[in-house]
C-alpha cells in the first residue's frame, strides 16, 4: 500500500463529511427522522401517504445540489468525477446496490451516518461488511482480473 | 415550512455529498483500492459526519420530540440477522463495482452524469426485485 497524494483531499473531505453530519442530526432532530437514502426511496417506492412529503422535499434538495454548487462555489472545491467502469459493470452494480442496501435495511447513510452516530452495533456489523466486500471487490477488479 | 427545511437539509446533504468526494466513483474505488495508490479522503467523510452526528443524535436521545413536534423516529430493529448481513456484502460488491452508493449517484444523476442515471434505474429495479422476491417468500 501507499497514499495517493495526489488524489488525497483530506480538508474538502472532512468539511464535505462534516455537511452530511449537519444534515443527518438536523433532519432528525428536525422531524425525527433517519437521513437515510435508501429508507427515503423505499418510502417513495411504497408510499404511505402521510410520509411521502418529507421525502419528495429532501430528494429535490438533493437534485438542486450540483446546480447549486455550480453557480456558488468556487470550481476547485469540486471534485471531477471518474467513472471507470463499464456500462455492464454500471448496470450490475446498480442491481447489486439497489438489491442489497434494501435487504440490508440501509446504505452508507443509514448504516454509516446515522448508525454509527446512535452507536448502533448493528449499523456497525452492517458497514464493516459492506466496506469488507467493497475492499475485496476493488481489489479483484484492479489487481486479479 | 417543514417542506422548506427538508428541500434546505437534503441540499446540504448534496453539497457535502459533492464537496466530499463522495460523487466521484474514482476516489471512492481509490479508498477501497488498498493494495494500489490509496486514498485515505473517505475515511475523513466518515469521520466528520459521524463526529457531528454523534453530538446531533446524542442531544436527539435528551429530548422526548423533535423541533417540529413529531414524534422521533428511532429505528425499531437492533438485531444482527442474515438479511442485515448479506444484504450489506451484496451492497458493498455493487459499491465497490462502480463506486457509486445510493445518495450520491442520485446526485450525480440530477448533475447530467449518463452513467449515473443508468446505474440508478438497475438500483430502483434491484429495489423493486428485492420487494418481488420478500413478497414471494413470505
Amino acid at each position: 500500500m501507499h497514499i495517493d497524494w495526489l488524489h488525497f483531499t483530506p480538508v474538502s473531505s472532512l468539511l464535505g463529511g462534516i455537511l452530511l453530519g449537519i444534515a443527518a442530526s438536523a433532519l432528525f432532530l428536525n422531524s425525527g427522522r433517519i437521513l437515510g437514502i435508501t429508507g427515503i426511496l423505499e418510502g417513495l417506492l411504497t408510499p404511505k401517504s402521510e410520509d411521502s412529503p418529507w421525502r419528495f422535499a429532501f430528494l429535490l434538495g438533493l437534485f438542486a445540489a450540483p446546480w447549486v454548487a455550480k453557480l456558488m462555489l468556487p470550481a476547485d472545491l469540486l471534485h471531477t468525477q471518474r467513472i471507470d467502469a463499464n456500462w455492464a459493470m454500471v448496470i450490475a452494480a446498480g442491481v447489486l446496490v439497489g438489491f442489497g442496501t434494501r435487504w440490508g435495511a440501509g446504505c452508507t447513510s443509514g448504516h454509516g451516518i446515522c448508525g454509527l452516530s446512535r452507536l448502533s452495533v448493528r449499523s456497525l456489523v452492517a458497514t464493516l461488511s459492506f466496506m469488507g466486500t467493497g475492499f475485496i471487490t476493488v481489489f479483484v477488479i484492479r489487481h486479479l482480473l | 415550512m417543514q417542506r422548506v427545511i427538508e428541500f434546505m437539509l437534503g441540499l446540504t446533504f448534496g453539497l457535502g455529498l459533492l464537496i466530499s468526494g463522495m460523487t466521484d466513483p474514482g476516489k471512492v474505488q481509490g479508498f477501497l483500492d488498498l493494495a494500489g495508490a490509496w486514498d485515505p479522503s473517505l475515511a475523513f467523510v466518515m469521520g466528520g459526519g459521524v463526529m457531528v452526528g454523534l453530538l446531533g443524535f446524542g442531544l436527539a436521545k435528551k429530548k422526548a420530540i423533535s423541533f417540529s413536534g413529531t414524534p422521533f423516529h428511532w429505528p425499531e430493529t437492533a438485531n444482527i440477522d442474515r438479511p442485515l448481513v448479506l444484504g450489506s456484502l451484496m451492497f458493498g460488491i455493487g459499491w465497490g463495482l462502480a463506486g457509486f452508493c445510493p445518495g450520491p449517484a442520485l446526485v450525480a444523476m440530477a448533475a447530467g452524469n449518463d452513467k449515473a442515471l443508468v446505474f440508478v434505474l438497475a438500483m430502483l429495479g434491484g429495489m423493486v426485485a428485492f420487494d418481488r422476491f420478500k413478497k414471494r417468500d413470505n
